[in-house]
């Protein structure tokens, strides 16, 4: 099975709406292994249901990594868990801050009295989805849960059963932002990093961070570039640095009001301006499928 | 007085915002700090061009096994006690998988012979500088490196003593965002009038919500969508800030790293709005601790 995941390094460079396009336009296509399963994998911010409205197939719990509890009946304010904790997540009034714990059961561990235990936190929730682009799976992480990156590889595990239970031979994984944790989460696995590139000094300078953590895993790149008329020459020097790179570049996007007006109709643009995008998507997916 | 500038997602206009509002306070001539708080993909100073004066390597504590002194197989407290599956026996050594490690220092505290010692790996690099009249700090992580938080948390420190400090704070909710808004005694929520940036806004909102920290939103490339956005904050009761009008000559700037406030009168105007309604909010909510510390 193949694996496209779709990156920016920054956000709002365009990646939920080249995933969805591609993901609408190889739905029809009729390339050996079908129409890919798609999964969204920015658990932190995942956008790419409400452009494929999603009917919930199945609902699963998310478990987080555990939280520290103190019971405050049985503490006796000794003061050894707060030395111990090297994340600060315990106050002076001997509670547990959630957002600073990290579960690691140092607390436990020391206190005497037993009141510091761990327990299992449902830290988010991932579903799999019918789509009008094929089957979706996606999650929401809660609101201030850490362990993206587990959700990440929940995500992409169950995916990859879908997968393999339609007989299908790719998975179009829409990333996160940035490059730590939950995109090397993403990476895992990955046949080919798709990079959605504009041309802004901040778009070129993190594009590079991308690709660097893309080599570091041995995957190969290939790239859209996406606005590429608001700044000619910045775009020139993206596709000198994706020439120099070993970056194929598939296509480019111009700046088009057309992308905006497709995501206010829950719409991806091959939809809402399919005499513009349908053809163009199409090719960079039979490109991307075949390479 | 710490403004953290944060938006549920990347491309909203995020780093833009703070930095003109840092470069509104340099030309009014006070001492401003900025804190950019997104290591893993860091643009401040794409716009803000500091050069840069120092630059240290940040650490993690990570533990060492002494394997002379390690019990062997009848004890394993190490091994089941790490919860983050950061450690395994190999050919009857113990062996530490480093970017699992969190830190947490338990197998040292837990091992009965001592022969857990300290050891480090890096992050990446914490750098200061200045750029004009503006203190500048900002971090840059190791690729490959999953865990920034540790990072955001030393970049902060570079300017914690700074009266008067703007943090440019990383996309998400997740705990990288949560380290770089804690302490902050107001957040600036930058979003887009589009289906996507009421969706993150939404996300953003909760987030600061559950931290109980006072916040207002900044409406980026108005006009490119609809009023959505609006409609929302008036629901919600949020404080619109501001509505920065969008244009392709404002994009074109930015992209090649203008700085808007000095370039776009209207859009340096509504940044002065934004700047005189944070602070104002800043010093009512201090007078209220204040007089509830006095009651």
């Amino acid at each position: 099975m193949r694996e496209i995941v779709v990156l920016s390094g920054k956000g709002g460079t365009g990646k939920t709406s080249v995933t969805a396009a591609l993901a609408v336009c190889a739905a029809k296509s009729d390339l050996p292994g079908g129409p890919p399963v798609l999964a969204d994998c920015d658990v932190d911010a995942a956008d790419l249901h409400l452009v494929l409205a999603p009917a919930i197939r199945e609902r699963h719990e998310f478990m987080g990594g555990d939280k520290a509890v103190i019971d405050a009946e049985v503490c006796q304010s000794c003061g050894l868990c707060r030395e111990a904790c090297r994340f600060g997540a315990i106050d002076e009034a001997f509670r547990v801050n959630e957002a600073s714990c990290e579960g690691c059961g140092v607390c436990a561990y020391v206190c005497p009295a037993g009141a510091a235990t761990l327990g299992p936190r449902v830290s988010g929730d991932w579903f799999v989805s019918e789509t009008r682009a094929g089957i979706m799976v996606h999650a929401a992480l809660r609101m201030g849960e850490e362990n993206s990156g587990k959700l990440v590889s929940t995500v992409k595990k169950a995916a990859r059963a879908e997968a393999q239970r339609l007989g299908r031979d790719i998975l179009l994984v829409d990333g996160s932002p940035g490059i730590g944790c939950p995109v090397i989460a993403s990476l895992g696995g990955a046949s080919t990093v798709l990079m959605v590139a504009e041309p802004t000094l901040s778009a070129v300078h993190d594009i590079k961070r991308v690709h660097a953590l893309a080599r570091h895993f041995g995957i190969p790149c290939a790239a859209i570039l996406n606005k590429a008329d608001v700044c000619p020459e910045l775009t020139r020097e993206l596709a000198g640095f994706c020439g120099e790179s070993g970056i194929t570049v598939l296509g480019e996007l111009p700046f088009d009001p057309a992308f905006v007006a497709a995501q206010l109709a829950g719409q991806s643009v091959a939809e809402n301006a399919p005499e513009r995008y349908e053809r163009l998507f199409s090719d960079i997916w039979r490109r991307l499928a075949a390479s | 007085m710490k403004i953290a500038i944060a938006s549920g997602k990347g491309g909203t206009g995020k780093t833009t915002v703070a930095v003109n509002l840092a470069v509104l306070l340099a030309d009014s001539g006070r001492e401003v700090a900025f804190a950019d708080c997104d290591v893993e993909e860091p643009n401040a100073h794409v716009f803000l061009t500091p050069v840069w004066e120092t630059e240290e390597q940040a650490f993690m504590p990570i533990p060492r096994f002494v394997q002379e002194r390690c019990l062997g197989e009848s004890c394993r407290a190490c091994l089941d006690l790490c919860r983050f599956k950061a450690l395994i026996r190999m050919a009857g050594e113990i062996m530490l998988f480093p970017e699992l490690c969190h830190g947490c220092g338990l197998c040292k505290l837990a091992c009965p012979a001592g022969a857990v010692a300290d050891d480090v790996r890096e992050l990446g690099v914490v750098r200061s500088g200045v750029s004009g009249g503006i203190r500048m700090a900002g971090g840059l992580s190791r690729v490959g490196e999953a865990m920034s938080t540790p990072l955001i948390k030393a970049v902060k420190q570079n300017v914690h003593t700074a009266p008067l400090q703007i943090w440019d704070c990383p996309p998400g909710t997740a705990c990288p965002v949560i380290a770089a808004v804690s302490g902050a005694d107001y957040v600036v929520l930058v979003a887009e009038p589009t289906a996507f940036g009421l969706h993150d806004l939404n996300l953003a909102v909760e987030l600061v919500r559950a931290l109980g920290l006072p916040h207002g939103v900044v409406i980026n490339r108005d006009g490119m969508g609809d009023d959505r956005v609006l409609s929302y904050l008036e629901r919600e009761g949020i404080e619109l800030l501001g509505r920065i009008p969008g244009s392709l000559e404002a994009a074109r700037a930015s992209a090649r790293g203008g700085l808007l406030a000095r370039t776009f009168p209207e859009i340096r105007a509504v940044l002065e709005t934004v700047l005189a309604t944070v602070q104002d909010r800043i010093r009512a909510s201090a007078g209220q601790k204040e007089a509830s510390c006095v009651r």
